[in-house]
């Protein structure tokens, strides 16, 4: 897989720190290969929204990439109440089923982001640099804090 | 079953195996399935409810699943590993929801289901109003066929049609 330029947290240099959500173990290992290609490091997974909230709870990741068809709770329900709790939270949705309806229920419901499946790489890290912001930097990149 | 059901579908195979596959695909036969529907191997369906109600599914034959499964992978998976499986569902889902999106800009609404593993090795006969349709696509790796059979909610449409929606 292509590497990128490492996304380091600006505040102390550490990686990223992901939770990944998807009832595919498949898209699982996928998305956890790319952060990886990122300098990013993975937080936990989860299988369903339920346990998306758990673990949100328990490893407070910088990023939640969170899938929307799951069993139990659907990622935008999850989602929503992952931001309830959480303001600072960033979440992005990463789902085939990326019609507008749903686009815009996740973004309403405290999503920062949209990925359509299958996912790009190069898409996915320009969307976890934007989502980021100021909180984010590339290493080697001028001014970055890492 | 009505060619505007159907083209999506075509379109969101063949660009979900032709990224994911890093080569070309081919559409080869395309046929109407009148009998009952055979497995072929490693097959998953994704089932829609809304104004269009059916199933797709994605099936492969079990070297061809292995070897599609293992290049996702990166690496050698035997036949036994439960991440071939999970692949051909993940495709299944990809297709399909690639599918909906450009149904849901037509103005169609849906819930797409979690896929499953079809494990009969035959499943049910097509009937009057839900037809099914078998395509096999050509790819470097084996060929992928996708059985799709949906129909028109007439309740849903007409629910619409007077909301004015």
């Amino acid at each position: 897989m292509e590497q990128f330029a490492p996304v380091k947290r600006s505040k102390d240099g550490q990686p990223v720190r992901y939770l990944i959500v998807d009832d595919s173990v498949f898209a699982r290992k996928n998305l956890a290969r790319m952060i990886e290609s990122f300098g990013g490091q993975l937080a936990a997974e989860a299988g369903d929204g339920l346990t998306a909230i758990s673990e949100f709870e328990r490893t407070h990741p910088d990023i939640v990439l969170m899938d929307i068809t799951m069993p139990q709770m659907e990622g935008i329900e999850a989602a929503e109440k992952i931001v309830q709790a959480h303001p600072e939270a960033r979440v992005v949705m990463v789902s085939s089923v990326g019609y507008q309806e749903n686009i815009v229920a996740a973004l309403q419901r405290g999503a920062r982001h949209f990925v359509q499946k299958p996912v790009k790489p190069e898409v996915l890290y320009e969307v976890i640099k934007y989502v980021l912001g100021e909180d984010g930097a590339v290493a080697g990149a001028a001014g970055a804090g890492a | 079953m009505k060619m505007e059901l159907i083209q999506p579908f075509i379109n969101a195979a063949d660009a979900v195996l032709s990224q994911g596959l890093q080569g070309t695909t081919r559409v080869g036969n395309l046929s109407m399935e009148e009998a009952a529907y055979r497995r072929k191997g490693v097959a998953g369906m994704v089932a829609l409810t809304g104004d269009i109600e059916g199933r797709i599914v994605l099936d492969l034959e079990p070297q061809t699943a292995v070897r599609v499964a293992s290049h996702y992978a990166g690496a050698e998976l035997p036949e036994s590993d439960g991440l071939v499986k999970e692949t051909i569902f993940e495709l299944a889902n990809q297709v399909v929801g690639n599918a909906v999106c450009a149904l849901n800009d037509q103005g169609f609404h849906f819930r797409v289901h979690p896929p499953v593993l079809v494990t009969a090795d035959e499943g049910d006969k097509t009937s009057e109003d839900v037809e099914a349709l078998m395509m096999c696509f050509e790819t470097a790796m084996g060929n992928v066929f996708m059985n799709v059979a949906l129909r028109y909610n007439k309740q849903r449409m007409t629910d619409h049609a007077a909301a004015g929606r």
